[in-house]
């Protein structure tokens, strides 16, 4: 499905990687490893089509992202450090303007089951402003609930959760493989998906 | 769920951009009352002379309208980039040209419509009469959406500059002259008793071809501030 092959990237004159192959099959999910500034982000965003990578190429189903260009996009979804989610709006509000942007005509009901299952029940009227960060992100990643993304690519899902929310998104997760999806994704705290191969990438 | 297709898209950015100036509305009034005080000041520091007032009234409306509609410019593209909100639009399965067009509709909605709006006040001021102010009203129609979608590309070229404010006016500036020549004119023209037709034609013109390559030309600069 996903063949990444020979890709390179710099940053300014500064050289992230090169020589990055690899693959990965429906039902499978892959962790980008590296230190700090290894260039875990940038290989994400390479992916999302964000940056031009110097050399390789990426392959979605054969063809090439830079062409595919939006029937990719239909298939993947990104959630980066970025929550992506406004101040002035509810949750709610957010919730139902992101799954829209992406392709997704989402009914209020279907975002209330979403955030709730999220554990932001009674915060769902709240503008985003007022909740803690954990529950800004939690916001963001009620996204992954109403998305029928094929494709997810995660920079750090884990960042300001509790233990509960690692939990719920190590279940979520497990539910996507389980449906044939694909998650590539970094992280610096543990995260154990149960019944499937955890493959890895590493960048030196 | 359903999928949504492109109009569905376009209504969603427009109304989600309306939704938020609704609540950020100190925004949407900073626009308007700078215009009115812009024009407001000129007569006070020409004086009361009639005759004067009416000749510069298109003038002085047009240069009003075009430096207040520099204003929310920044503001266009920045707080989405900086929320990732503008990330999550690139990855939209529908044209990126298409939700910049929705952003440069709610745009103009939100600090040029009100300017159209308030110019017929404003020209009283200055004495112009009734069919110039139609005229007037009818050019800045036409014309304050070229602003905002021109200053749509200035904006996403200047994305995540520092001092961007400023370079962004030095950019879309002088691209706005030419709807100012045939807005100002067209008042010009039917307060000495000549025909508008052509350069509300002009200013026609000038919309729909701004409607055709502004849209992709900002996209196109929006991936290049993302990388």
């Amino acid at each position: 499905m996903l063949e990444v092959s020979n890709l390179a990237c710099s940053r300014g004159d500064h050289r992230l990687f090169s020589g990055l192959s690899f693959n990965l099959q429906p039902g499978q999910i892959m962790q980008v490893q590296g230190v700090n500034g290894s260039g875990k982000t940038s290989l994400l965003r390479t992916l999302c089509g964000f940056l031009r990578p110097d050399e390789g190429d990426i392959i979605w189903r054969g063809e090439s992202i830079r062409e595919l260009d939006e029937d990719y996009y239909a298939e993947m979804l990104y959630l980066g450090h970025l929550n992506a989610i406004k101040d002035e709006l509810s949750a709610l509000e957010n919730l139902c303007i992101s799954a829209g942007l992406s392709g997704v005509e989402l009914e209020e009901k279907e975002a209330m089951i979403a955030l709730r299952r999220m554990g932001l029940r009674g915060r769902e009227m709240l503008p985003t402003k007022v909740l803690s960060q954990g529950q800004r992100r939690r916001v963001a990643l009620a996204r992954l609930l109403v998305s029928d993304a094929t494709f997810w690519i995660l920079d750090e899902p884990l960042t300001a959760l509790d233990v509960g929310a690692v939990g719920l998104i190590q279940e979520l997760i497990g539910e996507h493989l389980a449906q044939q999806g694909m998650v590539i994704f970094t992280t610096h705290q543990p995260l154990h998906v149960a019944g499937t191969e955890m493959r890895t990438v590493s960048l030196s | 769920m359903k999928k949504s297709s492109m109009l569905d898209l376009l209504l969603l950015v427009i109304r989600r951009d309306l939704i938020l100036a609704m609540r950020r509305r100190a925004d949407v009034l900073t626009t308007l009352v700078f215009f009115v005080m812009v024009v407001s000041l000129f007569p006070l520091g020409v004086g009361p002379e009639l005759g004067m007032l009416r000749k510069m009234a298109p003038g002085v409306l047009w240069v009003a309208a075009l430096l207040a509609s520099m204003l929310s410019l920044g503001r266009l593209f920045s707080a989405d980039y900086l929320d990732g909100t503008l990330e999550q639009m690139m990855l939209a399965p529908q044209s990126l040209s298409m939700l910049v067009l929705g952003k440069m509709a709610a745009h103009w909605m939100v600090s040029g419509l009100p300017l159209v709006l308030m110019a017929p006040v404003l020209g009283l001021q200055f004495d112009m009469s009734v069919q110039a102010l139609g005229v007037l009203i009818l050019g800045l129609l036409l014309g304050t959406p070229i602003l905002s979608m021109l200053g749509a590309i200035g904006a996403a070229l200047t994305l995540g500059l520092r001092g961007g404010g400023v370079l962004l006016s030095l950019l879309v500036l002088p691209l706005c002259i030419p709807v100012l020549i045939f807005g100002a004119g067209a008042v010009d023209a039917i307060s000495s008793g000549l025909s508008i037709v052509s350069h509300l034609s002009l200013l026609g013109a000038l919309l729909v071809l701004a409607l055709v390559f502004t849209p992709w030309v900002t996209a196109q600069a929006l991936r290049i501030s993302m990388e």
